[in-house]
């Protein structure tokens, strides 16, 4: 009884094999689809009426994508989370592959009719068939993007993506999760035909008729040779992994298993027939799958990413209310960033600014920014001229009539933005739903200037908008559930990623990663050479050193942050040797950062930035320099106390906001799956210990929270218990 | 048992290019050229040599399966002499003469012979492929960059500008004319010979003596685009060298060492060898040893190395007279003498592999009887033989003129 495939034989004695996974909008492979597949392949080797298959999707949203990431975690470990012996995780993992490889040589032809989407394990199935065909669909989406979520192809297709096209440009793909589009995917022969959309399921019927010998691959074919070698011996081969590895570095770091597993796999591979070729690909895969780093990796970037977009945090009572029609007040950067995806989204924007000149300027950035992807093919230019003019830009609160939700990104100061909130009421009354862009001012204060507190909420997006993936939504002391839900749903017209916090200066992400960027700085007064500071911080998994990225955000901007910060906190405030640089930078030296080309690096008009020579100057070096491993260490363990504070005081509600807020928020090391995935794998107890011994030799700063060490005691982790008892 | 070197003979260095004058002659010609002449220029019975150890760096195609003991075969010598090839990359010439006197030294050889052969113009480089540099999961867990990332590395962290070693390579030639006008290699060297007996070389072809400051000035880094762009092997150092900013790519084809044909061996044997057929020793070998080093950076081994040989054998640097490594990459050799305190005047007297080539598997045997030649003719007493090696080596021999 197959409840994922229906299995039908048409009157020429081929069958369709429906892939049709109940209870899921796509088809993914979980066990029972597992099972049912090699049901359906038992049959079709052992009727002889039926003469070859093809295999299709049920579903209209597309032909499959991977593994149930969901169900991995039940399927590949026992409860309690109990690692699993290596053998017996090498047998559940070769699962998939032991079917694949039966169903290529099950003997009779089969081929593939792609309709949508078709990637991971979906795409490894329709590796493993004789012949694919697909529909041209420019939203068809075809690939092997495991590596995003700290997985590689572990279905049998590193090894048949890179017999196909060579191993040179099968890496290219996989080490990048690349996904490609028909008509690429036949340039690279993955595709053996591209139909018009709708008819790939005849077509490969047809296929299937006139070619019924067609059942051997072409690595089972004696003499067979891989694209660009396939052996050590040649040196095309050899040259290829000698480039392979370093380029993999650049880019993954040192910090991820799945990338170096992935090059193994297909090195070890290719030399190897395909049956002994997929058992070592399924060893990798296996290695991968036994470290904490998958789990954490594929749970944060993309079990609970998704979770968030869906509305894991949106209050469920509350019923849909999309944004028609919105009010942008300040048509800077950012207001004018906010304008172009909402309405990419298809709302109309009214943009608002003090006179008729700003706020022009702020559309002329909306169509500029629209002009780019137009330019790159990524927009029809009628497409563009449509969104475009769903952005008006006024000056009077008056025209925000009609609109339906408020976003606020006026200069940072609190009396200005009291000002325009009022103003706006006046226009649109208390009920409408204001939303704060601020990045530093708590929402509770700004609140007060909407009469309607529980109407008011934090929504802070980060720049360049529309690249950052994340908006940080901010609860204010009485925010209410329709402004959540309102928040919410308008980051999921925009689609992007939303975390949901409580109100604190600086919030989350602003909060957190300001403590690389210190921690960074106090290293630079300590008299640490900066370019170790600067490597090992890009070593962690940042994007960028914390040098670098002072001078990006400017250090002037950090001098003003902090002489606020210290004005409000008065005899509160902790003055760091952080603050001595910061203030010798910007005063002493008129260092500001980017901003004036002089920061902690120097930006020729010719040649790439260096670091400025005259650090070593007015910072003296220490004689004794940390080891790398000792400048690591502070970076990260900075940014997880931090982290662990917010989680104490309540700013965060759930660790699935820290680490989602954390990597798509600042960068944080994607390779953790997050500070709370790291504080757990590390476990409670080491990283208590870490804290006070780096509280004992650099300050209180790194001084672990009771809250810490009461989960250390009780031996309870941020995923575990403390979820559990929390809920 | 003491071991003593009785002969040192290489033969001249030819542009490892098609147009080099080495490049018609087959490695094993080359490598039995120069075996053939030990017993001609010592008078010894080649029954009396119990191992022929060749250092060859890539060993395939003509230089493979075991060049020694088929050189051996096809030089006429004794069919009872075995011979062995090994590779210890760069040093292997050295290592073949340090196996050499260890056998002796040991009393399983009355005499043997250490030396080298590399047509670098008929095998290329790096032909034999490896699991360092292209296994990934090797590469990976050893930070695998080619060496010369490792040298652009070793004159930024160490602080040598591309003037530095370009000044060392002007020298270097400089020092290499002077030596050949006053025919201070004649002892060692062997002319080559074609097919039908005639010489197709007889000095070093590499040399560009007139190379000055500006001329080399004019040369492109060689590794600054596998270093910064593809495949980017610059962020493979850093990671194991973090205190960097960026490397300065300041080696190219003129202070590097030249990649040339070459062959050489060198005759050691006990006392009593040497009382059979009235030879006299020429020199002790007064320690030997290699070490390993960190690989990534990959040539900082000298160092070590000779620190070792020094302690071992109860020396201090100033009891050495003569310093000798092997010019792989100028900033190789300024590192060394910095790390050991050494003038100029002290190292490299006569010049180094920068003017005249460096055929791998050779190398270290020629180096031993260039310095062996320079105590003879300066009067000195002692030299430290040192090359340089790849995956993070050093080898080296301390000798004492008798």
């Amino acid at each position: 009884m197959s409840n994922t495939i229906r299995f039908d034989v048409d009157s020429d004695g081929i069958a369709a094999l429906t892939i049709d996974v109940p209870g899921q909008s796509m088809n993914v492979i979980g066990a029972e689809f597992l099972s049912d597949l090699e049901t359906a392949i038992d049959r079709l080797s052992s009727d002889d009426s039926i003469k070859g298959a093809v295999i299709a999707s049920g579903k209209d949203s597309g032909f499959m994508a991977g593994m149930d990431l969901k169900a991995m975690e039940t399927m590949l470990l026992p409860p309690k989370g109990l690692a699993l012996d290596m053998a017996t995780l090498f047998e559940r993992v070769f699962e998939l592959n032991r079917i694949l490889r039966k169903l290529e040589t099950c003997g009779k032809p089969v081929a593939c009719a792609i309709e949508g989407i078709c990637v991971g394990g979906g795409f490894e199935l329709a590796l493993a068939c004789h012949h694919r065909v697909v529909g041209d669909n420019p939203k068809t989406q075809l690939g092997l993007p495991e590596i995003l979520v700290g997985l590689f192809p572990g279905g049998g297709g590193s090894q048949r993506f890179s017999r196909i096209t060579g191993a040179q440009t099968a890496l290219m793909y996989m080490l990048q999760g690349k996904l490609f589009k028909p008509a690429e995917g036949a340039a690279l022969k993955l595709i053996d035909t591209v139909v018009p959309t709708g008819t790939a399921l005849d077509a490969a019927k047809s296929w299937v008729k006139d070619n019924p010998t067609a059942s051997t691959q072409p690595w089972d074919v004696k003499g067979f040779k891989v694209p660009g070698g396939g052996s050590a011996m040649n040196p095309g081969f050899a040259m290829t992994f000698m480039g392979a590895t370093p380029m993999m570095q650049k880019q993954a770091q040192r910090n991820m298993n799945a990338p170096i597993a992935l090059l193994s796999a297909v090195y070890e591979g290719l030399q190897l027939p395909m049956d002994r070729a997929i058992k070592i690909e399924s060893k990798y895969f296996a290695k991968v799958l036994s470290k904490p780093q998958a789990r954490n990796m594929v749970r944060t970037l993309f079990v609970n990413k998704q979770a968030a977009e869906r509305g894991a945090r949106r209050p469920a009572d509350i019923p849909p209310s999309p944004t028609a029609k919105l009010a942008m007040l300040g048509a800077g950067m950012m207001g004018a960033g906010i304008a172009t995806v909402s309405a990419q989204a298809g709302m109309e924007v009214l943009l608002l600014d003090r006179d008729m000149a700003s706020a022009e300027k702020g559309k002329a950035h909306v169509e500029a920014q629209l002009q780019k992807r137009v330019s790159r093919g990524k927009m029809a230019p009628d497409k563009m001229a449509e969104i475009l003019a769903r952005v008006t830009p006024v000056t009077e609160v008056e025209d925000l009539k009609g609109c339906d939700f408020v976003i606020e990104a006026v200069f940072e100061d609190p009396g200005i933005k009291a000002d325009i909130t009022k103003r706006v009421e006046a226009v649109l009354g208390p009920d409408i739903i204001f939303g704060s862009n601020t990045s530093t001012l708590p929402i509770t204060g700004l609140a007060k200037a909407w009469s309607k507190p529980e109407n008011f909420i934090g929504i802070h997006f980060f720049s360049p908008v529309e690249k950052m993936p994340l908006v940080e939504i901010i609860l204010g002391e009485k925010t209410g559930p329709q402004a959540i839900a309102k928040a919410l749903d308008f980051v999921r017209q925009i689609r992007k990623t939303p975390i949901v916090v409580n109100d604190s200066r600086g919030f989350y992400t602003s909060r957190c990663f300001a403590t690389y960027v210190s921690e960074g700085t106090q290293m630079v007064a300590e008299g640490i050479k900066p370019a170790l500071i600067e490597n090992v911080g890009k070593q962690l998994g940042m994007p960028v050193g914390p040098l670098a990225v002072s001078d990006e955000v400017s250090i002037e901007l950090g001098h003003k942050v902090m002489t606020a910060t210290r004005a409000a906190l008065g005899d509160a405030y902790t003055a760091t040797a952080a603050d001595e640089v910061i203030e010798k930078m910007v005063v002493d030296l008129g260092r500001f950062g980017r901003k004036n080309g002089k920061g902690y690096y120097d930006y020729p008009a010719e040649g790439p930035k260096h670091l400025w020579p005259g650090l070593a100057e007015h910072f003296p070096r220490a004689a004794v320099q940390p080891s790398p491993a000792q400048v690591r260490e502070r970076l990260l363990y900075r940014q997880l106390i931090e982290c662990a504070r917010c989680f104490e005081e309540g700013v965060l509600m759930e660790p699935e906001d820290g680490d989602l807020g954390a990597i798509f928020g600042w960068g944080f090391a994607p390779w953790t799956g997050g500070p709370f995935s790291h504080i757990d794998t590390v476990g409670l107890s080491k990283v208590v210990e870490t804290l006070d011994k780096l509280t004992q030799s650099h300050g209180d700063r790194f001084s672990p929270t009771q809250q810490l060490r009461d989960m250390a005691a009780s031996g309870s982790t941020f995923y575990g218990t403390a979820k559990q008892a929390a809920a | 048992m003491e071991a003593f070197i009785y002969d040192a003979v290489r033969s001249p260095r030819g542009r490892g290019k098609a147009d080099g004058a080495l490049h018609e002659i087959t490695p094993i010609d080359l490598a039995s050229q120069i075996l053939r002449s030990v017993p001609e220029r010592t008078g010894i019975d080649t029954a009396d040599i119990d191992d022929v150890i060749l250092g060859c760096v890539t060993p395939v195609a003509e230089q493979g399966a075991d060049i020694a003991r088929v050189a051996v075969l096809n030089s006429d010598y004794a069919e009872t002499v075995p011979g062995v090839q090994i590779n210890r990359f760069c040093a292997s010439g050295l290592e073949a003469v340090n196996m050499a006197a260890a056998k002796v030294a040991s009393g399983e050889a009355n005499f043997a012979v250490g030396g080298g052969v590399e047509s670098m113009s008929r095998i290329p480089m790096a032909s034999d492929g490896g699991a360092w540099a292209t296994d990934p999961a090797v590469a990976y867990k050893t930070y695998f960059a080619p060496q010369g990332i490792g040298a652009d590395l070793i004159a930024t962290k160490f602080g040598f500008s591309r003037a530095d070693c370009d000044a060392y390579a002007v020298e270097s030639q400089k020092r290499a004319k002077k030596a050949w006008d006053e025919g201070r290699f004649a002892r060692s060297i062997l002319p080559i010979r074609d097919v039908m007996g005639e010489v197709v070389l007889d000095h070093d072809e590499h040399m560009r003596p007139e190379a000055d400051m500006q001329s080399l000035g004019a040369l492109k880094p060689s590794f600054k685009a596998m270093g910064e762009e593809m495949p980017g092997f610059d962020a493979v150092a850093l990671m194991k060298y973090p205190e960097v900013e960026k490397i300065d790519h300041v080696h190219h084809a003129g202070n590097s060492s030249g990649i040339v044909d070459g062959s050489a061996a060198v005759l050691i044997g006990n006392k009593a060898m040497g009382e059979k057929y009235g030879l006299k020793p020429r020199a002790r070998i007064r320690a030997m040893g290699s070490i390993g080093s960190e690989p990534m950076i990959m040539l900082t081994g000298p160092e070590s190395v000779a620190t070792k040989l020094l302690e071992r054998s109860g020396m201090s640097t100033s009891d050495i007279d003569l310093w000798e490594l092997n010019e792989a990459f100028a900033s190789v050799v300024l590192r060394y003498m910095q790390a050991m305190g050494l003038d100029h005047s002290q190292i490299n007297v006569n010049g180094g592999a920068i003017a005249m080539g460096h055929p791998l598997g050779a190398t270290g045997a020629m180096v031993l009887g260039t310095a062996l030649d320079e105590l003879e003719r300066s009067g000195k007493g002692t030299a430290l033989i040192n090359l340089c090696v790849g995956a993070g080596m050093g080898t080296g021999t301390i000798i004492e003129r008798i």
